[in-house]
């Protein structure tokens, strides 16, 4: 009565070869990551030192350190930040506490899906038109940081809605019918709560900016400069660039060279991507509702 | 408007709530029909009938919070302690903090007890923030009087949301308190509970009675029977009865009423 069936043996064969071939695909997806990381502290390893961190390069950017670089890099992200996180959460408040389902957002909600999908060197030459030339900013930190902040801007406005929606209606409730206005809720209960999800969201912003090339490279960075940035008006340097630069336009470069450049800019976003992860399961342990 | 939560001498000084003529609809669906309703002050009154009566439609017009939802509109009137509610120039926010609600799933926000209980009270000192001790005291008076304060006094600092449900929601009444509403609105408050703590809840919205107006919608006759004075039977948005608890359960004037309370239909 309760013997296996013909048909059983069928299915359950059926069944083990599709387990099979889902998890060799989830192989197959981790390995690139760790093929590009092997790769790299394989062949470019053997750069880095602490010297090769904080000195310039030297002659002709064959040899010496990447220090402007990394440099120039955390001024474009940081800059970045300070406009595009700003504007972002005041943006994604609005949208999600305040605004209603109406035409209005319904084209907010349009641009920002639209903004996520322009290409990077569209955002460049916007760059260069509105903030090089129109603002007159010249090719600068600035420029470039702004290019870079309205191209993330999506990022930051999705992450934090998500993470404000995730908190649950109730509190809001609770809130609204204690006599709490819509701000008070807002900055008592809800972005309380809601921080480690926009945390989440700026933080990888930050590996995403690190490594963008061509919004900066006619915005602000360049290919060299004896100079360390001095402030929002200077040219700079900048890692993604600079990897660019010493793999294809200058000759005689040792072949470890460029992948020790990948390697840091790789670690930096790796850095915070972990950051990220620690800081979210950090704050997740801490509320329980 | 008038800020304080008793009535300005007149003949309805004895009546929390008077509605007339409140006609309420969703969009174009109409869910309160010629509601009139004399609603004594310092009693329990329940609010019974099947689902979709308009009970709980009633409960949040009280407060005005229905009209967050933008497509409902009110005609007719509601005087809270002979104060129109609806009248323009009136702050919702004074509303609110004078008319408290406690809902079906307990709401506590998820930080400390302590915290809890003084939200409101701090929502509506802005500015003027009274002394630690003050607030201390406040705290422990407001959770004194919903029996809560032997339970939680060692770990007022615990997150609210740790406690038991029947706690939690003895929690979401205890901080309306401080704030000194004159009413309180509950939506079946005991639904999320299990026996023990429907029974706790219950003991204490009886102790909480003469203190304060309580409306109370409930699904279980059982217990609008045992724990209010006065009881009305809506039923398709409209009032069927309204009398003393124990005359509609014994001597129902209607044939509806009857009907529902004997378990016919609901």
């Amino acid at each position: 009565m309760f013997e296996t069936s013909e048909l059983n043996i069928k299915n359950q064969r059926v069944q083990r070869l599709f387990k099979i071939l889902f998890l060799l695909m989830t192989m197959l997806l981790i390995a690139p990551v760790l093929l590009i990381l092997g790769t790299l502290i394989v062949k470019g390893g053997s750069v880095i030192s602490i010297d090769f961190l904080f000195t310039s390069p030297t002659d002709g950017m064959t040899a010496g350190g990447i220090f402007p670089a990394l440099l120039g890099t955390v001024w474009l992200v940081a800059v970045a930040l300070l406009i595009s996180v700003p504007l972002g959460i005041a943006a994604a408040i609005y949208l999600s506490e305040y605004a209603g389902e109406n035409w209005f957002t319904r084209i907010i909600n349009l641009a920002i899906i639209n903004l996520a999908g322009v290409p990077s060197i569209v955002h460049a030459l916007f760059g260069v038109g509105a903030f090089v030339l129109f603002f007159k900013f010249g090719t600068s930190i600035l420029a470039a940081s702004l290019t870079l902040a309205i191209m993330t801007l999506p990022v930051v406005i999705v992450a934090t809605r998500e993470s404000l929606q995730a908190v649950p209606f109730a509190f809001r409730e609770a809130c609204w019918n204690m006599g709490a206005t819509r701000w008070q809720t807002i900055r008592r209960v809800v972005l309380p709560n809601a921080v480690s999800g926009i945390l989440t969201g700026v933080i990888l912003e930050v590996s995403r900016t690190a490594g963008e090339t061509a919004p900066i490279m006619f915005t602000g960075a360049v290919f060299f400069t004896p100079f360390l940035p001095q402030g929002i008006f200077d040219q700079t340097m900048a890692m993604s660039l600079h990897l660019f630069v010493v793999s294809t336009q200058v000759p005689g470069v040792p072949e470890n060279l460029p992948y020790g450049v990948a390697l840091v800019l790789i670690a930096m976003v790796l850095i915070m991507n972990s950051l990220s992860i620690a800081f979210r399961i950090y704050l997740r342990g801490k509320k329980k509702w | 408007m008038n800020t304080s939560s008793q009535a300005i001498g007149n003949e309805q000084l004895d009546l929390a709530i008077q509605t007339g003529k409140l006609n309420l609809w969703y969009g174009t669906f109409q869910a309160l029909f010629d509601v009139d309703l004399d609603i004594k002050q310092g009693i329990i009154t329940s609010l019974i009938g099947p689902s979709g009566c308009g009970k709980s439609t009633f409960l949040r017009s009280i407060n005005r919070i229905n009209e967050r939802l933008g497509y409902v509109r009110i005609d007719g009137s509601i005087n809270v302690f002979g104060n129109n509610i609806y009248a323009p120039g009136v702050e919702l926010v004074q509303v609110r903090k004078q008319i408290g609600m406690v809902f079906q799933r307990p709401n506590p926000l998820p930080i400390s007890i302590r915290d809890n209980v003084l939200f409101g009270y701090n929502l509506h000192s802005e500015g003027k923030r009274a002394e630690r001790s003050e607030q201390d005291d406040i705290a422990e008076d407001a959770l004194r009087q919903v029996l809560l304060w032997d339970k939680v006094k060692d770990r007022l600092n615990s997150k609210a949301t740790e406690l038991s449900l029947e706690e939690q929601q003895k929690l979401c009444i205890a901080r309306l308190l401080p704030v000194k509403p004159g009413l309180l609105l509950m939506d079946e408050p005991c639904s999320a509970l299990d026996p023990k703590g429907t029974e706790a809840v219950e003991e204490l919205i009886w102790e909480l009675r003469g203190k304060y107006t309580i409306l109370i919608v409930t699904h279980n006759m059982a217990q609008a029977r045992r724990a209010s004075e006065e009881c009305i039977f809506m039923l398709m948005g409209k009032v069927v009865e309204h009398t003393a608890t124990e005359d509609m359960f014994v001597t129902p004037g209607k044939q509806e009423t009857a009907d529902y309370i004997e378990g016919r239909y609901g």
